[in-house]
Formats: structure tokens, sequence, C-alpha cells
């Protein structure tokens, strides 16, 4: 009985063994580390899932943050970094790597006016400036009454409401207000995190969107698939063309088949205030950063064939999740991109 | 069976103890000097400017910490000058009056508060309390004091004043239970000899108890102390997050771990990260100071109360 016993455990202890000495290397070759961006991480992490189950190459994919993200990609710790905003041509140069565009998504205000329902309240670019630099501050004022003849705008004060953490949406969202208005470009800037003029921060979409939410003649934005999942009263803006457009993902995809992605080095480019009739000026895309010069063939060409995946089966996906896939044109563009600049011992990977 | 006399064991002991004791002061040392060490690039470029300036401008990299370290000290004040008495009052009331059957089923309910994370204080502060404070009680207290610059602006519901108000239900239990046990410990002999002199229950409660035990609660003080001053999540969602000095309660502020909270992912430039760890040292600094101070300030208080040390 005793030695029966034993010699059970024993075979179970070879077996064990012998499965881990043959999964260990099979495994290790078939696994794909990125890290970076919070704000595609649902999107990343269903492809990862999907990506799996078809062709068993595992994704693991760390939500950092994009600046945790950049550092990962400069440190080689990681074979891909997620960035909501782009990197400028000469800093991709200074570390050798090639940045391209993977989802997009859009940034929407959204307010808390009594009486006032999603997609009613009409909003140009430089009411919307005036309202976040705190020169509007009443929800009467001349200049919203003049675009909103057909509303009762009450007698509230406006309470801005912006994210406290840094973030892609702020960046986005300081990006349009910077080429909207020279008083906001010259005072607060373009970043993560500015020093806002007036109002309250809540920490995340989720912050933002609770304190809109509480908060009576409030006006914040957030991420568009947030605004919708949480039925927040979103409102027109008015793009270039002078035409008021509702956020949905036909605008967004307007905003980046309009951008000129072919003239855009190393694809720094964003999708704030795009011409178009169509176009949602709040648009932004979200990169991936690689490193040109690749040490290992096989991991490279995992990494870019995860990619080339997302964008020809990944669109389904992303749109059931609110975000918006790249336009077929910029996809090729990238591609293209990929063969030219990314090697390995001197050779190109791709295709 | 033999007894055995473990005699080269005590050195042993002496070592281990002495290790333990001193790999604490090496791991404080540690951190101070990671702390130094990250927060380089602030600290050569804004030096003691740091520490008064109010501006924090990440898109045009100038930052100061005195709003932030303003917020700190406030909403601690706050929670702790909720906390303190209402802890006495409770401990004394488990102690001294509540029934054992009642004594028991309080003390449970507060060691239960002690272990509900903070992020659920943060979020039942932001989505329950904020909204009943804005709606009950900050008109109120606008109405009772008109043109009080302490409660003054429209009643958000978030802001310094709920800030400090959280803060002091998560304090609460840690002082409360440290506090009931130190009273708990006051032999019942010289209690009764109290009672026996024909002391009532007041005069035993403020000559006996809390002299006896005044060393304990100043401990248990300084727990909540600790745990008010560095608190993050709780904090970050109900304080507002605004770089700003206000002297209104009812504005939105920040403070040093919210700041931190918020905005050290995202902190991708050089000077913007330095300068976020300069306010990790300037919290450790913060808490050095208050920790000594109100040690000072205690030990005087409790000397004058006639405790034994």
């Amino acid at each position: 009985m005793d030695k029966k016993f034993t010699g059970l455990l024993r075979t179970i202890l070879v077996t064990l063994t012998a499965l881990l000495f043959c999964s260990g290397p099979a495994l290790a070759a078939a696994t794909i580390n990125g890290a970076g961006a919070t704000f595609p991480y649902p999107v990343y992490g269903q492809w990862a899932w999907l990506y799996n189950k078809e062709t068993g190459v595992k994704l693991n994919y760390q939500s950092i943050g994009s600046g945790g993200g950049i550092k990962q990609i400069q440190a080689k710790t990681v074979d891909f970094g997620a960035s909501d905003a782009p990197l400028q041509a000469d800093e991709l140069d200074k570390s050798g790597l090639l940045q391209f565009p993977m989802i997009m998504g859009g940034v929407v205000p959204v307010v808390n006016i009594p009486g006032i329902e999603a997609g009613k309240l009409k909003l140009s670019g430089a009411t919307l400036a005036n309202i976040f630099l705190g020169k509007i501050n009443k929800w009467n004022d001349a200049a919203l009454v003049k675009e909103n003849p057909s509303l009762a705008l009450p007698d509230t004060a406006i309470t801005v409401v912006y994210r406290a953490d840094g973030s892609g949406t702020t960046w986005i969202f300081t990006n349009y207000l910077s080429k909207i208005s020279k008083v906001w470009q010259d005072s607060i800037g373009n970043a993560k995190a500015v020093k806002w003029p007036a109002g309250v921060g809540g920490k995340g979409n989720e912050g933002v969107a609770a304190y809109v939410q509480r908060i009576k003649g409030s006006i914040g934005y957030v991420e568009y698939a947030y605004a919708l999942q949480n039925k927040l009263a979103y409102s027109l803006l008015q793009n270039q063309a002078g035409k008021y457009v509702a956020p949905t993902s036909a605008t967004f995809q307007a905003a980046a088949a309009n951008a000129d992605w072919a003239k855009a080095e190393g694809f720094y480019l964003v999708l704030t205030d795009q011409p178009g009739d169509e176009s949602w000026p709040i648009t932004g895309a979200s990169f991936i950063l690689v490193h040109k010069e690749q040490a290992n063939a096989a991991t490279a060409k995992a990494v870019l064939s995860f990619f080339d995946w997302c964008y020809r089966k990944g669109g389904g996906t992303a749109e059931k999740l609110d975000y918006v896939p790249m336009p077929e044109k910029v996809v090729s563009l990238v591609e293209k991109a990929w063969a030219e600049q990314i090697k390995a011992d001197g050779k190109p990977i791709w295709p | 069976m033999q007894t055995k006399t473990y005699t080269n064991l005590d050195p042993a002991f002496r070592w281990l103890t002495l290790a333990s004791g001193l790999a604490v002061v090496l791991l404080v040392c540690g951190i101070l000097y990671t702390l130094v060490i990250g927060a380089m690039p602030a600290l050569k470029q804004f030096g003691f400017g740091f520490l008064v300036s109010q501006s924090w401008d990440p898109a045009f990299k100038e930052f100061g910490a005195l709003s932030s370290v303003y917020g700190t000290l406030v909403s601690t004040a706050i929670g702790m000058l909720i906390a303190v008495p209402l802890s006495m009052v409770i401990a004394l009331f488990l102690v001294e009056l509540a029934p054992p059957g009642v004594s028991r089923l309080v003390g449970g309910a507060i060691e239960l508060l002690a272990a509900i994370p903070s992020i659920i204080y943060g979020m039942w502060g932001l989505f329950v309390f904020a909204p009943f404070l804005a709606d009950h009680v900050q008109p109120r207290l606008a109405a009772l004091a008109p043109g009080f610059p302490l409660f003054e602006g429209p009643p958000m519901g978030i802001g310094m004043l709920s800030a400090g108000i959280i803060l002091a239900l998560m304090v609460l239990p840690f002082i409360t239970s440290v506090t009931r046990d130190v009273f708990h410990m006051v032999p019942a002999v010289v209690k009764e000899s109290a009672y026996g002199m024909g002391s009532t229950t007041w005069e035993v409660t403020r000559k006996v108890t809390i002299p006896y035990g005044i060393q304990g609660v100043v401990g248990a003080c300084f727990l909540g102390l600790g745990r008010a001053i560095g608190e993050t999540m709780a904090v970050t969602f109900v304080i507002g997050n605004r770089h700003e000095i206000s002297a209104s309660l009812f504005a939105a502020g920040n403070s040093i771990a919210s700041t931190l909270a918020n905005e050290f992912t995202e902190a991708s430039d050089e000077l913007y990260l330095g300068a976020l760890i300069e306010l990790g040292l300037v919290l450790f600094g913060v808490t050095l100071l208050l920790q000594l101070v109100a040690r000072w300030w205690l030990r005087r208080t409790a000397r004058k109360m006639g405790a034994v040390r």
C-alpha cells in the first residue's frame, strides 16, 4: 500500500515536471507584453482574449498609464508601449521608436442643467473655451442664449468640472481648446493636467460624471463611451465647418478620415478641430509605440501580427465597447510604415 | 521529557531584536534617500520657493506645494477636532456606563468600522454623504452664519469640510478602540476607592480614569493622526481636487496624498515627476514635524493632568 502510494506520487511528479519543461519555452515565445494608456485598456483586453482564443498567442497588457508605458518601452522592458497623447517626432527619434494610431475615441462635453436633455444644448468652440476659462459663468449668458434661442436657459451659476488626475482625455480636450482660443493656449496650455482657472476636479471619468450628476448647473467632459453608458446629457459642438454635430462614432470616423495622415510625420496628428461637415471637433486617437530596431524578429513579428489582426478583425469588438476603429486608409499607411521602418538585423519584418 | 536551558539563545534573541529595530531605521533612511534623489530635478529648479508657492501648473512646469500642504493640514485638523472628543466620549460610555451587552455590541461595531477599506469610505462619501451634506447640512450652516467666511460659496457637498468629516469617521474607530482598552486597564480598586470617598461618576471619570489613561490616549491620537494625514483614496474622492487655498470650508481643495494619487500615473515629464516626489518628501517632513509638535503639546497636557512617567 505504502509503496504503491509512493509510486503514484512519483508518477505525478514526473508528469508534472515533464509538463513544465514542455510548456515553458512554448509559452515564453507566445506571450506579448505591453504597457501604457488606461483609456484603451478595455478594448485591448477584449482583443487579447479573442486573439488568444483564435491563435493561442497570449497578450499581457498592463494599463499603468501613458507615462509609465513610454518609460517601459524606452527601457525595453515591454514589447510595445501605449500612449493616449502622441509623441513628437524628435522624441520618437531620440528613443528609436515608431508610433502608430490604434483606436479612436471622442471627448464629449456633458452638462447638468435642469430641463435640458442630451443633445439639445449647442456650443461653439469659443463659448466652450470661455466657459472653461471662467469668463462665462451663468447659463443665461448672452453668448449661450444667442446660440440656443429655442432653449429656456436658467439663471444658474456654471460650475466647471474637470479631471483631477492626469489623463489623455484632458490632453485631447485642452488640445482642442488651445486650437480654438488664443487666450487658452497662452495662459492654460495643452497638457495631461493643467492649471484650471475655475471649477472642481473629479478623479477619472467616473469622478467627473458623478460630480456633474451631483452639481446643478455643472459642465464637464468625459470619454464618449462613458457619456453613453451613463446616459449623461451631452451637448452638440460646432465644428470647423460651422456645423453643429452630435458625438457619434460616425462623426469621430469623419474626423479621422478627413485628417491628413500622410503628411503627419511619425503619425503625430491630433484629431481635434479637423475639417469636414461631419467631423466631431474633439476626437483623439490612442497610440502604440514599438522600437524600430528589433532584437528578436519572431517576437516583433508576433506583435505586428496581433495589431494587424486588431485592425482587420477587431472593429466589431471595438464598436461594441463604444470605441471607434481606425479607417482603412489610415491602416494601410500604418502597415506601410511597418514594412519600411521596423527591422531586425537590418532586415524588414513586415509583412 | 527534560527541560533544557537555552543559555546561548539569549544573545541570539538580542541580535534578532536589534536587527529588527535597525531595519526600521534603515527603511526610513532608505525612503528618505529615494525621495531626495527622485525629487532632485524639482529641488534644483524651485529650491525653497516650492514650499511657499501656490502655483501648480503642469502645462507650464511651475510647481508649488503650498495649497497641498494647507489642504493636508486643514483636512486633518477638521478630522481630529471631530474624532478625538467623540472617541473619548464613546470610549467612556463603553467602559463606564454601558451595560456589558451593549458595550460588547457597540465595541464590535466600532472594530468593524476599522476594517472597512478607505475606498469604500470614499465612494460612500461621494455618492451618499456629499449629497446629504449639500442638501441638508451646508445650506443650514450657511444660513446660520451669513457672510461667515468659513461657510461661504455654493453648497456642493464636496470640499474641505466633507474631506475632514470623512477623515473623522475613518480615524474614529482606531482612537476609540485603543482609548477603550486603555480605560479598561484602570484598576477597579482605584476607581472604587474614589467612589467610596463619595465621588460621582463624572468626578471619577474626570479625576481618575482620564488622568490614569492619558498616556495611552495620547498614543491613540497619534495613531489616528498618522492615518488621517496620509489618507489618500477617501480624501481624493470628496475633497474636490483644486490646487488653490480658499478660506471657505465649502470650497474644493486638495491634499498632498490626493495630488499624488491623481497625478502620478500620467506624469511623464522629469520636472513634473520630481515635483510630485518632492511633495512626498514634504509630506514626510510635515508628518515628522506634526508628530513632534503634537507629542510635545500632549506631553505637556499629560503632565498637567498628573500622569506618571
